[in-house]
């Protein structure tokens, strides 16, 4: 029975994903009667958009695989914050990380200045190129935490019975390794495409031109140039058909690791010596080099006007951090539902909870105005509607980062628990909430660094006095306020990351215990 | 028992106070109503002399503003829209939801302004700004053409800086319009979806020059006290952006309306313009024009009709597409 309730909660769950994602859509595409048109043009940005998020997916998780095994078999100083800050770029405002990214690898960037130092030539990072680049920086290290997490759900003892057998890191890949990635590494791609695919400002900044035009940007010239709505329900269309057929196919692709319960013991996975251990060494430099010097750049960009922030940014800031706790505990509350419901193996719950990645938070937002608009002002309830939109929109992570953990407690412990009679709320408090401890405190700090960062939408609905953090940075950068802006990005930054470390050290100082 | 009732006596005071003051809604681009933009002071000096309640409300740039316009429609709550430029104004107009202001004010714009629905409130030259310290600058479209100077821009698309500027190209050159891009299609760095990215980025250094607008050296002048930065003139002549405001035919105060749109072109609104929305007032304030604004004046001014802008568009955005998507 409790089964039943299970999938129930989650069906409503879904239900209320699909009212506003493809609901929304449907509300954009009733309001003019045009037919569609898609052009050369469209097709030509289909392309590009699909090819981009492609190869940034693959990127992403592919360098993301040797940074994630250094990490999860070495132990060495300072190992804690950097996985933490790992969780750092994906939270960026996309402009602050664009110009964070360029003061390294820009025309006038630390590498092209380093380059001409030494008598090279520069490099230009303007191109598709640029464009994965970026997507990599952005979303590696959301792969990192994803994928190390694989390592921790195989369990100690097996890795035990390996030593004692002898085996080489050859035999531990083959045997260990590999079946965990090629549970783990499909959702990971899927996760990172479909979050490319609805990228825009990154893709023009850095791809550019026109060459580097993907179907969001369509979607903002129909919705804002054209205010051809029915053409921009329809570009929104093709962004949701890309990300079901994603999704299908990481579907078939993943396969069950099949490991069997553990004892839950906390183990030391086989560190290699020798050569493996120099090229762990490097792996983790890298990705640290790689991700930090950027990370600096904004930290850089941003310090000199903390001081004298006006006060409006303050209160933006609170708005922010009040909008972030309400939403993240609405998305990660909906997220478990999910996952638990799937992993009992009900259907179609993992495509509802992948949906509202490839939303476009325009349509999506503009489908929301129009279903409002007509019985209250938009203004009364900006902040409402956006804790609801920003729960929806990170609810994707949130099942991604639980879903593993969720299928092994099913597998290890699910028949002992109904053998048990465990049901309801004793099996919420007794084996759900101590099992996923930390995929749950991960799960609530993506989501408040996620809900930390809006824009799309609240931007249609907030009044002068509703202004979220990111919509006030944007504010600044449009009056001229570099500094102010710089510094406010930083605040952003540093709160959207506070609330992640916080949930994040949360989950993990408890799972260790 | 006594909170309850007190509050429920204010309630009603409020309400009735409500009631008596009228209310004027206004929307605007987002940074018409921050800090540093021209609401604050524009909202105090109305409410001063007309006994109501002057409201904005925020909607973005300058596209986003005529989207929400249309988004709303007829049940709009607005009265007056301000923000729009000429590239939206044919289209603001087929809408149908703007009412005829009746009268036009005596202006200083560089062009003459006769239309019957939207009164311009302040305008502007597009230019590309450049550092000081560049050695160089070039004089027209084909000298920045056939030098390696790098510039950024915005896209059209997204942008109504990035229109104004394939606008320019084709009032400069006409048929000649797809060769200049062709020519340009290696000085640019990058499109950038709107203004600010654009601008961040030259700040920092990625481009020699930025399209922005004539005025912006004057906003490092009087804000920052930095002179460094200048407007390339170019023979070709400059490009106009003319912000305007139209009144909502639906509007439940239309008196107060015009008495909002006779406010904005006259002393007290014009003389705040300058210095917080960084463009030429459309009336000069009697206390003149703040020091840079005069520091680039174009040879001529060129102004596609409303019409014409939008009759062109579709084909202008081809062309730039076009040369830059090789």
């Amino acid at each position: 029975m409790a089964e039943r309730a299970g999938t129930l909660a989650a069906g409503a769950v879904a239900a209320t994903l699909g009212l506003l994602t493809l609901g929304t859509l449907a509300v954009v595409a009733l309001q003019t009667g045009g037919g569609l048109r898609l052009g050369p043009a469209d097709w030509a940005a289909l392309r590009f958009t699909v090819w981009q998020a492609v190869l940034s997916a693959l990127a992403s998780v592919l360098l993301a695989v040797p940074v994630a095994r250094a990490l999860a078999r070495r132990r060495f100083a300072g190992r804690g914050a950097l996985i933490a800050l790992l969780g750092a770029p994906f939270l960026l405002p996309v402009i602050v990380a664009v110009l964070g990214l360029l003061a390294v690898f820009g025309r006038a960037g630390l590498l092209n200045r380093g380059l001409e130092a030494l008598g090279l030539p520069v490099l230009s990072v303007y191109g598709l190129h640029g464009v994965v680049l970026a997507h990599v920086f952005l979303n590696m290290p959301l792969a990192v935490r994803l994928i190390l997490q694989g390592w921790a759900t195989i369990p100690a003892e097996r890795f035990r019975l390996a030593a004692s057998l002898g085996f080489g890191p050859g035999d531990v890949f083959r045997h260990l390794e590999r079946p965990m990635l090629r549970e783990v590494l499909p959702g990971a791609v899927v996760v990172i495409f479909v979050i490319c695919l609805t990228s825009f400002a990154v893709a023009l900044t850095l791809g550019g031109g026109p060459r580097a035009t993907t179907l969001e940007l369509a979607i903002y010239q129909a919705l804002r140039f054209e205010f051809d709505l029915t053409r921009a329900a329809v570009l929104a269309l093709a962004q949701f058909a890309l990300c079901a057929a994603a999704v299908l196919a990481a579907a078939r692709l993943a396969l069950p690791a099949g490991f069997g319960a553990g004892l839950d013991r906390t183990a030391l996975t086989l560190a290699p010596g020798g050569w493996r251990r120099g090229l762990d060494a490097l792996a983790i430099a890298l990705a640290a080099g790689f991700l930090l010097a950027p990370l600096g750049a904004v930290v850089a960009a941003g310090l000199p006007g903390l001081g004298s922030l006006p006060d409006t940014v303050w209160a933006a800031a609170g708005r922010s951090v009040s909008v972030a706790l309400a939403s993240t505990l609405v998305s990660v509350a909906g997220a478990l539902v999910l996952a638990l419901a799937a992993a009992r193996g009900a259907r179609g719950f993992e495509l509802a909870a992948t949906l509202p990645l490839a939303a476009s938070s325009l349509v999506l937002g503009t489908g929301l105005f129009l279903a409002v608009y007509p019985f209250v002002s938009p203004a009364s309830v900006a902040l409402p509607v956006t804790v609801l939109v920003n729960a929806a929109l990170s609810l994707p992570f949130a099942f991604r980062v639980i879903l593993p953990e969720a299928r092994r407690m099913q597998a290890d412990h699910g028949r002992l628990a109904e053998a048990l009679g465990l049901r309801g709320m004793a099996r919420l408090r007794w084996l759900v909430l101590p099992r996923l401890r930390r995929p749950l405190g991960f799960a609530l700090g993506i989501c408040a660094a996620l809900s930390m960062g809006d824009l799309g939408v609240i931007a249609l609905f907030a009044g002068e006095r509703e202004a979220t953090l990111p919509l006030l940075v944007q504010r600044l950068v449009g009056a001229y306020q570099m500094q102010a802006a710089a510094s406010a990005s930083l605040l952003l930054v540093a709160l959207s990351f506070g609330l992640f470390w916080l949930f994040d050290w949360g989950g993990r100082r408890g799972a260790e215990a | 028992m006594r909170t309850p009732i007190l509050a429920t006596g204010c309630l009603a005071a409020a309400g009735m106070a409500a009631a008596e003051t009228p209310v004027l809604t206004v929307m605007t681009y987002d940074s018409f109503i921050s800090e540093w933009g021209p609401g604050p002071a524009v909202e105090k000096a109305f409410e001063a002399e007309c006994g109501c309640d002057l409201r904005f409300v925020a909607a973005g740039d300058g596209a986003a503003l005529l989207a929400r316009v249309q988004l709303e429609g007829a049940r709009s709550d607005a009265d007056v829209v301000l923000g729009l430029d000429t590239n939206l104004t044919a289209a603001a107009a087929a809408t149908g939801l703007f009412a005829p202001h009746g009268k036009m004010p005596a202006l200083d714009l560089p062009v003459t302004w006769t239309d019957p629905q939207f009164i311009p409130f302040d305008w502007g030259w597009f230019a590309f700004v450049h550092d000081k310290a560049l050695a160089s600058p070039p004089g027209s479209f084909e000298e920045l053409a056939a030098s390696d100077l790098k510039i950024v821009i915005q896209d059209p698309r997204s942008s109504t800086p990035g229109l104004g500027l394939v606008m320019w190209v084709k009032a400069a050159y006409g048929e000649r319009a797809a060769e200049i891009w062709q020519g340009l299609a290696d000085n640019i760095v990058t499109v950038t979806p709107g203004w600010s990215e654009a601008y961040g980025l030259f700040l920092n250094g990625e481009a020699d020059m930025v399209l922005s607008y004539s005025t912006s050296p004057a906003y490092h002048l009087i804000a920052e006290e930095d002179d460094s930065k200048a407007a390339a003139r170019f023979a070709e002549g400059h490009y106009l952006q003319v912000e305007v405001a139209g009144k909502l035919a639906g509007s439940d105060q239309p008196e107060l309306a015009d008495r909002f749109l006779d406010f904005m072109t006259g002393e007290t609104f014009q003389s705040v313009l300058a210095t917080t929305n960084w463009m030429y007032p459309a009336k000069t304030p009697e206390a003149g024009l703040p020091e840079g604004f005069e520091s680039m004046r174009p040879e001529a001014t060129l102004l596609f009709s409303s019409e014409e802008a939008l009759a062109i568009r579709e084909e202008a955005l081809e062309e730039w597409r076009n040369a830059l998507a090789r």
